[in-house]
């Protein structure tokens, strides 16, 4: 598999080339955000703030009211942990352009509680005129600012730096409120999110060669909810449904699927992998996927007990899995 | 009770301005009589501010909103294109006018006020405050007659201002970006972050007026949670600082006419919580809210209402 460096720096200093609106925020981590490379390009449209998230939300706010497409960038925590009041009266109750780009979703990080957004889109999903994106790999990252550009109210991304792999094709973008089948099945349905989806790819081409029918679909937004194949998917699901997501089993995509399931009365039994209530601590991230149980393996446990028998699949079964980049399983059974 | 009417205003800037802090305290009183309560002292301590910065500080075009508001037209969101902010009521927005930038939100009354003393807004409109279906809110927010942003949480006015002015310095506009504020805002954080911020871009299109009243909800701000020395603070962080009289409208307005010099400036606007109402002394030290304990006490503010209505000249 293809793994990449820095893509959104690179992303973001090409999109932005040619939008003298677009501004970038940063609270003191200039180079661990990757905007280093558009403070060099661009160093008329970058604004310094220091180490104060506080008055760079509501200063965010003040340039969207000016025309401007400001784009913060700090770690998601002290995004929605130290400026939340700050981000639904100045940017959210307003409804500006405010991009928040928000890095170490969940447990990516080994910085622990203080870094690990583990809460984020439990919070920010509550909030009205919010829209909530979560990237998985190099093709989302490269594509989702086009894909967002014409939202009018404020964003949150939920983004990744450093090394990130390809899992989706290069000719299949990121697309708002949509989907992406990976795998089609009937009996369990399983929507995963962020660098979930990845971990949930090493089981699922196991688990369909042990025979168990799965449905896999991965989610990339969070906010809004809605896309009708994601609800199709999980009418079609005969055993149950499994959420698989970098956060807390409360609030996050787990519980966006348990509102999807009740109030349209789909009556299937919900599994969420992901943080069980807890807070995580600082390790390193295959440590803490294993420790929390929000891996391939955890994945494969939850699907045996939903089954019923155990499948007989190891640690190093789901390590020995090669992914390659894949094209999306409903624009396979549509060619 | 007699009801205030507007007058033909003196053309000499000084006795305008004295004429409008009074009419705002005695409608403010009268407001509080009617409706058993309001936000009193702080039109005794901001008359003078908000009259200067509308007659003579501001430069702003003529309002085009309408004289009595329009009712609440609903949150911000993309279903609803009609919604816009109450700077409606400061006139449309150029390059070269000033930005008003009203930041303690349950100034709101004070404010509305002003702008029906200046012409902006009819007496009618101040009939629907706090009431449903209004935005003329008791605690005013961006859709309220006059607020360009949201500050009911406090201290986020200042830095919503320094994202206006470091937009309109990149679009190379010439106006400042004028803010009124609290001295109950300098127990905030934030604010402090937006000051280092403002000197560290050196915005000194940016103007920040005080009223500091030395109130807060709990009695005296500096016995809740001390601000001073406030004028070295300041100037620590980088600041240009005037400390004059709340009640010296020519005080008020000099620092406003200063050639910039890189820093930005703030006139601490210090005042007398009860001005123009001494009777309000008896309250001290909680000066926040006004309510009526009962009949008698409301009947002594009703007398000092005649009296001052009897002084107000060519008021009825």
């Amino acid at each position: 598999m293809e793994i990449l460096s820095k893509v959104h720096a690179t992303n973001l200093v090409k999109w932005a080339k040619d939008k003298p609106q677009v501004l970038v925020l940063s609270a003191d981590l200039t180079s661990s955000t990757e905007i280093d490379d558009f403070q060099k390009a661009y160093p008329e449209r970058f604004f310094s703030f220091g180490l104060a998230e506080a008055n760079m939300m509501s200063a965010a706010g003040g340039l969207a009211r000016e025309g401007f497409i400001p784009f913060i960038h700090t770690f998601a925590v002290f995004i929605y942990r130290r400026a939340f009041d700050q981000l639904i009266d100045s940017v959210a109750y307003p409804n500006l352009p405010v991009r928040m780009v928000g890095f170490l979703p969940g447990i990516v990080t080994p910085g622990g509680i203080t870094h690990q957004a583990i809460e984020d889109i439990a919070l920010l999903r509550a909030v009205p005129n919010m829209t909530i994106v979560e990237v998985a790999d190099a093709t989302e990252i490269e594509s989702i600012l086009v894909a967002t550009e014409n939202v009018r109210g404020p964003i949150y991304y939920r983004m990744l730096r450093g090394e990130v792999s390809r899992l989706f094709s290069q000719d299949e973008p990121f697309k708002l409120n949509t989907a992406r089948k990976l795998s089609s099945g009937s009996d369990i349905t399983l929507l995963s999110s962020g660098i979930c989806t990845e971990e949930a790819m090493r089981a699922t081409s196991i688990l369909k060669q042990r025979g168990v029918s799965i449905q896999h679909m991965h989610i990339s937004t969070h906010k809004p909810f809605d896309d009708p194949s994601v609800l199709q998917a999980i009418s079609e699901a005969k055993l149950g449904v499994i959420t698989m997501e970098n956060h807390t089993i409360i609030g996050g995509l787990g519980s966006a699927t348990a509102e999807l399931i009740a109030t349209n009365g789909l009556g299937k039994c919900l599994h969420r992998i992901g943080l069980k209530d807890t807070f995580a601590h600082g390790a390193s991230k295959p440590y803490l996927m294993r420790e929390y149980e929000m891996d391939a393996l955890a994945l494969v446990q939850t699907v045996e007990k939903i089954i019923g028998h155990d499948l007989d699949i190891t640690e190093v079964d789901l390590q020995t899995v090669r992914l390659q980049a894949v094209h999306s399983a409903a624009k396979a059974e549509a060619l | 009770m007699a009801k205030l009417i507007p007058t033909e205003l003196p053309s000499n800037w000084k006795d305008n301005a004295t004429q409008i802090a009074n009419r705002i305290r005695l409608r403010v009183l009268e407001h509080v009589l009617t409706n058993n309560g309001g936000y009193m002292s702080q039109a005794c301590s901001s008359g003078e501010l908000f009259a200067a910065l509308y007659t003579r500080i501001l430069n702003l075009a003529p309002s085009q909103a309408p004289m009595v508001p329009a009712p609440f037209k609903g949150v911000p969101a993309n279903d609803n294109p009609a919604y816009t902010t109450g700077g409606i009521y400061n006139g449309p927005q150029t390059a070269e006018t000033d930005r008003f930038i009203f930041s303690p939100a349950h100034y709101a009354l004070v404010l509305y006020t002003t702008l029906i003393e200046v012409g902006r807004m009819s007496p009618e409109g101040l009939k629907q405050f706090n009431q449903d279906g209004s935005s003329v809110e008791m605690i005013g927010a961006e859709h309220s007659p006059g607020c360009e942003v949201t500050n009911g949480s406090l201290g986020q006015s200042i830095s919503q201002a320094v994202g206006i002015a470091l937009g309109r310095r990149l679009k190379g506009e010439t106006g400042r970006v004028i803010v009124m504020m609290s001295d109950g805002e300098f127990n905030e954080g934030q604010t402090w972050e937006a000051i280092a911020s403002m000197s560290h871009y050196k915005l000194d299109h940016m103007l920040v007026y005080v009223d500091v009243n030395g109130q807060c909800v709990d009695g005296k701000l500096n016995e809740t949670m001390n601000i001073e020395p406030l004028q070295s603070r300041l100037e620590a962080f980088g600041a240009r600082v005037f400390s004059v009289n709340a009640h010296d409208l020519n005080a008020l307005v000099e620092p406003s006419e200063l050639t910039p010099d890189g820093r930005p400036t703030f006139v601490l606007s210090y005042s007398n919580p009860t001005q123009g109402l001494p009777l309000l002394q008896k309250r001290a030290p909680k000066l926040h809210y006004l309510r009526f304990k009962d009949e008698a006490e409301r009947e002594s503010y009703r007398a000092v209402y005649q009296s001052m209505l009897a002084e107000m000249p060519a008021a009825s």
